[in-house]
Formats: C-alpha cells, structure tokens, sequence
C-alpha cells in the first residue's frame, strides 16, 4: 500500500480507441492489487478492473488544456487511455503504477495475496490435479525402454531441469552426467514424449557445448542410447531449431551443434525459428497495427506482412509438423534443442505432441503438456513474461506463439480439439497475470523454494471447475479429424490472424453473434431433453406394467418449447440503445446464455483480470462515418468556383 | 445440330483426369455441343464428371513428354499406345476449378482443344444450354420467377399512400435496362418520368428500391444525371426527387464515385446533382471500384492464391496487392452509411453512380440486407437478389462472360455479382444467426451467374429476356434452389429472425479473405465442410428431440 500515492481521482475520463470522442467520465481507485475505473452515470455502474501484474507499459503524455494522458497497455493485449485532470494527479497515478505493476520482490506478486475461500487441504487437491507421471503412464512408461532417472533429485545435475525425468534404459549415471556437462546449463538429452504404437521418442536438451571441434563421448554414448530405444529404427534425427546461422555463431562461443561425423547414424537438420528478441519485436510491431486507430485494408496487410508475425507462427508450425511427421509416420525419434532448450525446443516439442497425440487436444490434454513441455522442463515465465522488474531483453512471447499455434491448428481442424479458443485465451491471460502459482518463478527449483504449493493456487483445478465455458461443441471423440496424427496444411493463406487475441478488448470487431454459444446451448439442451426422454419412456414401461394400462403417446408430459430458449430470445430482441453513436453494433446478443462477457462481467468469481463491465457492446465505425460529420466528403458544389474559372 | 461442325473428335478413350481433391482417373472423353464428360473406366469405381464448356474460363494446350505420362499408370494393356503422342489440355473453369487432361493422340488433343476453345465462347444466347436444359423434375409451365414488381408492389400496402406502380416502361422504351413496371412518386406522372429518363443515363430515373417501414424512409436508386458541361437542369427530375423526401427536410445522395470522378463525368455529358438544384439533398461520396480495376482485382487475387511459394511475406503483400478486401470494405461501409442514413438519421436515400447498373445496385442491396429482416430468409434473399440484380437491370452477360483466369482481352467483365456474394459472406461471418441462407447457397450463385442450367443469370436485362423468350423457354434457377430436397442444404440450420438492423464491422481485422470461395477446391476446405455438417447434424438432433 506505500506505493499508492493516490488512491483516488475524480472526473477522468476514459477514452473510447476506436472513436476518441466517445469517452466516458468517471472515478479513478488504485487498490493493492487493482486500477479500477467507474464511471459515473446515473444508473449504471460500469467498472473498468485492470490487474496491475497486468500493466505491460505506462505512457504519461504532455499536458493539454482538457488534461494529462496516461496511456496504459496490458499484457492482455488491452489498451487504456485514461485524461486525469490534473498534470499533478496523473503524474501520482503514473509513479504508483509503475511500482505496482513491477514487483521488485516475488512475494509482492498478486498470487501470494490472492485468496480465494479455499482450505489447506482443498488447495493440496488443486495443486494433485495434475500429475506428470500419470501422463508418462498413459505414454506407457517407464517400459522396457525408458526409465524414471533419479539423477537430477535434488536439481544437482542440471537446476532448470525437474527432478523427475526419462532416460533410455542403457543411460548410466555416468553417461547423464557426462552429456549434461557437455550441454549448455547441463540440460543433457532427455524424454519429452514417446509413441507407444511404435518406440518413437521425442527429447529434448539444449545445445551441445561442441566449438569447433569438442567432442564427448558421453554425450554420444547418450544419443546412442536414445537410437537403441527405438529398436526398429536405425537413425534419429537430430533437429537444431535455430537458423543455421545462429548455430554457427554459437560456435565461437564453445557452444553450437552436433557433427554428424562424431555421433553414429544421426541425420542433423537446422529448422529455423528466429531467436526471443525477433519474436519480441515481431510481436511489438504486430501490437502497432493491432492499436492503429483506423486504418486502411492495405495499412493493415502491410503492417502485418512487415511484422513478420505470421512467418514465424509458420516457422513454429512447420518445425512442428517436421518432428510429429517423423515420429508418427517415419517411426524414427528425433532430439530438439535450440540454444537453451527451453524456448523454441518447448515450442516445437508441444506443438508436435499436440499434432501426434489426440490427448493433448483435449481440456486435460493441453493442461498437462504446458505442464510438461513448459511448466517443468523450465520454460523462463518469470523472464519471458516480466512478472517482476527485469532485464526487458529478456522478455519475449514464446508461449504466446505456441498457444497461437494451437489456434491456429483449431480453425483448421474445427472438430478435433476439445476445448474452445476462450480456453487458449483464458489460459494467456493468466500466465500474465500472475494471479495463480502455476506460470511464476523460472524453473521447478525456484517454484519450491517459493513454495507456491503451499501459498498460491493453481489455474489448472479453477479451468476444470469451469470447464463448461471452455468446451468446444463442435469435437466429437469419435470424428474423423479427432483421430490420430494431424495434417496441416502450412500453405500461407491457412494462417490467420488472431484477432480474438489480439484486438480482444475491442468488441466491436469481433462477430455480434457466436455460433459456438448457440451449439453450446443447444448441446446442453439436447443431453438434457435426451435424458428427459429416457426417463419418460422408463416412466411410461412402470405405469404399463404396474397398471397394465397404456398411456396415449401424446400424454407424454413434455415441454416443446425448449426452455431457457424462449426466455433467451426475449432478452435478445431488447432493443439496444443506438444514441451512443451512428453505426454502433448490432444489437444481437448470442441468444446462449453463456458469453464471453457474462463470463468477464461476473465479478464474484475469481476472474478479476479486466472487467469487461463494458456492456455498450458497440463501438462507432469510423470507415461508416455519420453522414452529418464534416470529414464525409466534400461536395464538388463547393469546387464550383474553381472549377468554372478553369 | 450446328454444334457438330466443331465438334472434329467426339470421344477419347484412356484419358488420364487430373482434378483438385480427387486422386487422378483414367476413363473415356466425350465432347458434345455443350458439355465435357468424362467417365472413368477404373475397376471399381463409376466417377463421371460432366462439365458445361461455358464453365471453360481458360485452356491451355502442350504436348507432354511421353515418359511421364506412362509412369503414372504402368498397368499393362498401355505400351502399345505409347507408340503414339499425346497432349496435355489444361482447363480452368469460371467456378475456379483447374483440370488437366492428359489425351493420347496428338490429332485427337488438338481437336478436342479446339472444340473447347469453340464452344465455350459461344455467345448466342439462343443456344445457350438453359434452353436445352428440361430436369424431369420441372416443368416449363411452372411460373418463373419468384416475385414481380406488380407483385411486390401490392405486398407492400403501406406505400400505396405515397407512392404508385407505373408502366410507363411496359415496352421497355423510356428505359431499355429497366423492368417493365417501377415504383415511383405517386406525384409524378408518366409524361414526367419520360421527361426525367432523358435526363438520366440510360433512361434510369430514380426509382424506390427499399421502403423502410419503420419510418416510412425509402432507397431510391437511378443512374447519374446528364447535366453535362453547361450544367443543363431537369425541373421534373427535381420534382421528382423533392416528391420523394415529401414532408421531410431533406435527404442523401449516396454517389459511389469520388468528386474527381463527378466533376470527369460531368465534362463528359453525365454530371451530379448540384446543391443549387437539389436544395433540400446532400450529396456524399463514396469511391467504389468498378469495372476492369475490379476484374484485374480478382485477377490478381485467384493468382495470388495459386501461388505455391510457401512464402508468407509473398502471399500477405500479393493479397494486399490485388484490393480485393479494400473493395469488400468500402462496399460494406458504403452500405452501412446508407443503412445509417435511413435507420439512425432518419432519412431517404437516393444512391447512384454512373450507370446505375452496377455498384449503385451492391450499395441498395447491402443496405437493404443490414435493416430488412425480410430479405435475410432464404425466399427473402433471392427474391431480392431478383429484384435488384435480374429485373433491375445488372448486364449479366457482360459482366460475368470472363472470370478471373481468361487470357480474352477484357471488355466489359467486371465480377460486382461476386464481390456482392463476398460481402454477404462476411455479414454471414459476423452474424451466423441471423442470415437465413448458407454459404453453401452463395457458392452456387457465385458459379452459378457465370455459368448455368438455368434461365435466370442470362441476358443483361428484362428486355433482352422478353425478346428472347427466356421466361418460357428455361427454367429458373431460384425456384430450384427453393426445392424442397435442395432447399435443406441452402438453408442455414442456425437461423433466426430477428427484427433488428445487423450492422457489419467494417475493420480490416473484421473481414476476412472468403475461403470457401477463393480456396474451394483446397483440401483444407473440406474440414470446414464437415464441421458445417456437424453442426447442421446437431441442430437436426436437437430439433428432432425438441419436438417429440
């Protein structure tokens, strides 16, 4: 609370991005944890809640005469422009902002203070909803092949790795620990994922300390070892997913790649994925156009093209698709690394379970591979997502590719996933966020020692409470895309942009109604009718038996018109208040009852990322000018004397 | 029958069909007056694909290396052939689809070729397969058409107040482009509309299109006024629009040119409305692309999405290269501010371009698509399409007699039709609910007006129609569509009315690039489909339990 300079200020405004002269005035609070707007007009309590682990940058701009402007952008792609009156006051809100939303400390992050009505013992349960070993059990291990390795308990072989890993059978000890002194940070060559149907195995390390000409016989022992796992191959791949460049210059600094020459029956391929600080200024760029104010088709395309974005969630995939490939179709297992291991490796070895295994394409699924791939195999959340004051170059969006990967696999294969993208949404929110333990700290070592078991949450366990909003109607376990190895296709046009993402705050570009509500709705209503009838014909067979006497079908007591239907279409026809502005949206409202922003608005859950209280859905279109604005056009009439004189 | 003089090769036998999302075939060619169809002779299998050479966009011809001909089938019973030469015939179809034939003999594939490049560019009318076309399912005797003016003039009950039927184009005289009865100013007689079609080009003086009952508000659409370089007047035409804004302040001009364009036409006879003259109007405007500018745009985009570079930086600039979208934003947003202009601000709208034939109908059809709920049901739509595309007057033949892979030099091609069913997809995008029709319809039209079994996309106007008796003598596309068995898969399973205006996002991340159209015969189209099927198997579900 000593960094609250100023708890409160009146008569701000809001700025409306799209339209800025729509604004709305209300109050300004800063919490511990929350910058809340209200605004006050009778009647209506809208309220803004912007979570400080949120706040991503903070611009304080020149004064004007109508006031001084603090420009906040979120790690959730949201964008607030707040006009304080007072030069003095914003400058207030600006410095406690800026202590707030960069925790120097871990324990001021939101998650310690965050507490929900849960016990001790209901918190352990979260924190067991998830088990990685359960997860190597369905793979089938450990096997005959791999084993459980006791070699990093106590983090002492490699401290980003976890304590628990996979190794092949014939790995000694010895052999680990001669490869992992071989690797950079002692991420030796390790499990990620192993086909039952036929030994194939991805793993994962980090980059091979080889120079110019190092070599260690451990560590080709260790890939030796990872080829005879898989009995009926006779080579693996080795796959380096930075751009070969990258690679060599390593090699100046005692790092760098496998020579095929020096590890038997190894086939080395350099994929390409640029490294976190093109990602970070792709991304950036991308925002830029995201945020402009009204721009053109061709401003749009161009910006996009020019981020570079695209390219690269395309680099991702295709890294991907090269690895599930080559384990699903070549049976042959392959090792990932980059520099670290523990970016694009964690990329490319999720995106290629996620292509492999139909498990990870369900609710569960996805959990556990984050679980897996990131959470525990030490992907940087701390660094890479800034949850407290850091090195900026060492922030970057890697997950967010992945979970655009996913995304963007899910508008091609529309029935194949179980959950939805409100569930990819949901889970970037909370990286950022930092209200759960799950996404803090760097590494499995670092998460105990802050003993976030013990003093947080975990996301995992409130998704599945929630599991209703996150379920993708449309998937089906038994459908054809549902099965086994999926083929994308990587042509150019197949990738999209996320807006959902991306422009999620602005509510006016987004569809006005949801198909996925609709199916939602009437899935639910279907099963419900479903068992009604069930029920009714049991009825129908007792009353028969016990009284020998036959109802007429029609008495069957049912009602016709589906419920929650009817009442859902009233409520959609209400007439919407169309005097906030020409051209605002449409009035219609998903008639399910589930939407994004019921689910936003419901405060009394825990969800307090943003509240989307908003509920003025539309937004003033500004191509769709009103007609009565100066800026229409001109009228040639007024060219008249001009025009006649020449 | 005359055909056969072009015909020099009818059948081909062991032809080797290459075609998108299919493995490739081997089977017979058969060439007749209007149609290509191949069987395939495979065991097992009794594909036959039956393509009308109108359909034929492009052809390209070449003589293949033998050797890789014979790989592709080494079954026996081949290598006598191989004596022989052949030719490969690639074929592009209006509906976009590539085909390539791969034809032993060079004689016969120089022949075939031949026929194609022939028959597919016929263009009298009065041969063309609608009037040979008789389904057994259908007789000529069923009324054509869905509506009529009379008709829809004597639905619309609250008009007769202010407004009448008039006839005076009954022989198609004050308006060659126009339909034989128009919805005028009940104020304005016949003498007076003659007078007012001298001042508008092409005889298109303004008509209602669209009343808004809601307040009483209408669209009028015509085609620009022929004030010329001396700023020539029209007092009936000025009547005329003044009895249309008739107890109201004023009204707007939608011009879908830009002033530059204005002040051009005005030089060369045409002109605008000046604010002198036409008080109690205010003039806006809108550049709407049109012509060859918009055919070289879906030139440009069809290529760019046959471009298999696998380069995401290519393929984002060429998009933004052909406009394509641009055109797609500014028709929605010109049809938004007429929507707006009637249903926010109150007030009646008279939208024209140059020749009223083109976007000026896109703009009142949008619009009338974003606040009519009537016009968002099945029925509803291609009645509308009628109303604003056949009988108003778009020169269909003209403007859809070439796609987007001809080599022809362009005249007067220009795909509007398609960039309205585009717009329409992307309301359909943004409101899955409420559009009565489904994607599945659009793609048909889209194929459809370029080439067809049916009567209804041909001729450029009602006149023409007459003349050529297209009314008895085909069939018309909309009541097939309306069918009960086709109707099911025309129809959107989630549809439901609803009474208010669907008002599009306009924002480049609000449109998006229509893959079912420009990417229809990608496999990665067909994931989409099944995922539609889904979804219409769930809603049958549903319906099926609800009602028991």
């Amino acid at each position: 609370m000593e960094h609250i300079r100023l708890p409160k200020v009146d008569n701000v405004r809001l700025l409306d991005r799209v339209s800025p002269r729509k604004s709305r005035v209300g109050t300004l609070y800063l919490t511990a944890t929350h910058t809340i707007f209200v605004e006050n007009e009778a009647g209506v309590r809208n309220e803004t809640w912007v979570l400080h682990s949120l706040v991503c940058s903070l611009e304080k701009q020149a004064a004007t005469a109508s006031g001084c402007s603090l420009l906040i952008h979120c790690k959730n792609f949201q964008v607030l422009n707040f006009v304080i009156p007072r030069e003095r006051e914003c400058h207030d809100v600006h410095l406690s902002l800026q202590r707030l939303s960069q925790p120097e400390r871990p324990e001021e992050l939101y998650c310690f203070s965050y507490k929900p009505n849960v016990d001790s013992e209901e918190r352990r349960q979260e924190w067991d909803f998830l088990d990685l070993r359960a997860d190597y059990r369905r793979m089938g291990l450990p096997n005959s092949l791999w084993k459980l390795s006791s070699v990093n308990q106590h983090y002492k072989v490699s401290d980003t790795y976890p304590a628990d890993l996979f190794v092949p059978e014939s790995a000694t000890p010895p052999i680990i620990v001669g490869s992992s002194k071989f690797r950079s940070r002692g991420r030796f060559p390790t499990l990620s994922y192993y086909s039952k149907e036929n030994h194939a195995a991805i793993c994962r390390s980090s980059q091979p300390l080889s120079g110019f000409s190092a070599r260690c016989l451990e560590d080709e022992q260790m890939l030796e070892a990872i080829l005879r796992s898989n009995p009926r191959s006779d080579f693996m791949y080795v796959v380096d997913t930075r751009p070969k460049l990258n690679a060599i210059a390593n090699r100046a600094a005692g790092k760098g790649y496998e020579n095929e020459d020096n590890y038997s029956n190894i086939k080395f391929q350099f994929i390409g994925i640029e490294n976190i600080h093109v990602m970070r200024n792709s991304q950036q760029k991308m925002m830029e156009v995201c945020e402009l104010r009204s721009p053109s088709m061709s401003d749009f395309l161009e910006g996009l093209e020019s981020s570079g974005w695209l390219k690269h969630i395309k680099a991702v995939l295709d890294a991907g698709i090269f690895i599930a490939k080559a384990v699903a179709e070549e049976g042959v297992s392959v090792l990932v690394h980059c520099s670290d291991g523990w970016d694009r490796t964690a990329q490319v070895c999720s995106v290629a379970c996620v292509l492999l295994d139909p498990h990870y394409r369900t609710l569960r699924g996805l959990m556990i591979l984050i679980e897996k791939d990131w959470i525990s195999f030490g992907h940087k959340f701390s660094h890479r997502c800034n949850h407290l004051q850091g090195d900026p170059k060492e922030v970057s969006p890697v997950i967010d590719q992945f979970l655009e990967c996913v995304w963007q696999l899910m508008e091609q294969f529309p029935c194949a996933f179980e959950f939805n993208a409100r569930f990819l949404i949901t889970i970037h929110s909370h990286i950022y966020s930092c209200q759960y333990g799950n996404f803090i700290g760097n590494n499995q070592r670092e998460r105990i020692e802050l003993g976030l078991r013990e003093k947080t949450h975990s996301l995992w366990s409130y998704l599945w409470k929630n599991q209703a909003d996150y379920i993708n109607p449309l998937y089906r376990p038994d459908h054809s895309q549902t099965q086994g190895l999926l083929r994308p296709s990587t042509a150019p046009y197949c990738f999209k942009f996320w807006r959902a993402l991306y422009n999620r705050f602005d509510r006016g570009m987004h569809p006005r109604q949801s198909v996925e509500d609709y199916l939602s709705a009437i899935r639910e209503e279907t099963q419900q009718l479903e068992e009604q009838l069930a029920s009714h014909k049991q009825k129908i067979a007792q009353l028969e038996q016990e009284q020998e006497w036959s109802i007429p079908e029609k008495a069957v007591p049912f009602d016709k018109s589906p419920t929650g239907w009817t009442l859902c279409n009233d409520l959609a026809n209400t007439p919407q208040d169309y005097t906030g502005g020409f051209f605002t949206s449409s009035p219609c409202q998903p008639k399910a009852p589930i939407t994004l922003q019921t689910e936003e608005s419901n405060k009394t859950s825990e969800l307090n990322l943003s509240n989307g209280s908003d509920q003025e859905s539309g937004i003033a279109d500004v191509s769709c000018r009103s007609p009565l604005s100066e800026d229409s056009t001109r009228d040639p009439d007024s060219d008249e004397a001009a025009y006649s004189a020449s | 029958m005359e055909f056969s003089e072009h015909i020099k090769t009818a059948n081909v036998e062991d032809v080797v069909l290459r075609q998108p999302l299919h493995p490739p075939g081997r089977g017979t060619l058969c060439i007749t007056g209007h149609h290509l169809l191949f069987s395939d002779r495979e065991e097992g299998s009794c594909r036959q694909v039956l393509l009308l050479l109108r359909n034929i966009d492009a052809i390209e011809k070449s003589v293949e290396n033998l050797l890789t001909y014979s790989s592709l089938f080494s079954n026996a019973g081949l290598s006598q052939r191989l004596s022989g030469s052949s030719g490969t015939i690639t074929i592009k179809c209006k509906d976009l689809r590539v085909f390539q034939l791969d034809i032993p003999g060079m004689e016969e594939c120089l022949n075939i070729a031949r026929s194609i490049e022939t028959l597919s560019c016929l263009d009298i009318v009065s041969e063309m397969y609608p009037f040979f076309y008789r389904p057994s399912n259908a007789s000529l005797r069923d009324q054509c058409g869905l509506s009529s003016p009379e008709r829809h003039y004597s639905q619309m009950k609250e008009l007769h107040d202010r407004w009448r039927l008039s006839t005076v184009n009954r022989d198609f005289s004050v308006c060659p482009s126009y339909p034989q009865a128009v919805i005028v100013p009940k104020s304005t007689d016949d003498d007076m509309l003659e007078k007012v079609a001298k001042f508008r080009q092409g005889g298109r003086f303004p008509v209602l299109c669209y009343y808004h009952k809601k307040n009483g508000m209408v669209i009028m659409r015509s085609s620009q006024p022929l004030m010329g370089a001396n700023r020539k007047r029209c007092r009936e035409d000025e009547q005329l629009l003044l009895a249309v804004i008739d107890g109201s302040d004023k009204g707007y001009i939608i011009d879908t040119r830009s002033s530059q364009q204005a002040l051009q036409a005005q030089m060369t006879g045409g002109g605008f409305e000046s604010k002198s003259c036409y008080s109690s109007w205010k003039r806006l405007q809108r550049q709407m692309e049109r012509g060859k500018a918009l055919q070289e745009s879906l030139i440009k985009l069809v290529e760019a999405c046959g471009d298999e570079s696998n380069n995401m930086d290519r393929w984002l600039s060429k998009l933004e290269n052909s406009k394509w979208l641009s055109h797609v934003q500014t028709a929605l947003s010109t049809a938004g501010l007429v929507a707006e202009c009637v249903e926010r601000d109150g007030h009646s709208v008279l939208v024209h371009g140059s020749e009223g034939t083109d976007s000026t109908l896109l703009i009142s059809t949008l619009a009338q698509l974003i606040m009519d709920p009537g016009c968002r049901t099945l029925e509803g739509f291609l009645t509308l399409l009628e109303r604003e595309w056949i009988q108003a007057g778009h020169p269909f033949q003209k403007r859809c007699a070439h796609s987007a892979y001809s080599h022809a030099r362009l005249q007067q091609e220009s795909p509007v039709f398609l960039l309205l069913l585009d717009c329409v997809w992307q309301l359909w995008q943004q409101f899955p609910l409420a559009l009565g029709f489904s994607e599945t319809l659009l793609l048909r039209l889209s194929t459809e007006a370029y080439v067809s079994d049916y009567g209804t996309f041909l001729c450029n106007n009602q006149q023409e129609r007459c003349a050529l008796g297209v009314k008895e003598n085909t069939h018309c596309l909309f009541q097939a569509l309306l069918r009960p068995g086709e109707r099911d898969c025309y129809s959107n399973p989630l549809y439901e009315h609803t009474e208010l205006a669907i008002w599009p996002s306009v924002h480049p991340q609000s449109l998006h690039l229509w893959r079912g159209f420009f990417l229809r015969w990608t496999p990665q189209t067909h994931h989409l489909e099944e995922a539609q099927e889904e979804i219409r198997n769930m809603v049958i579900e549903w319906g099926k339990l609800a009602l028991s």
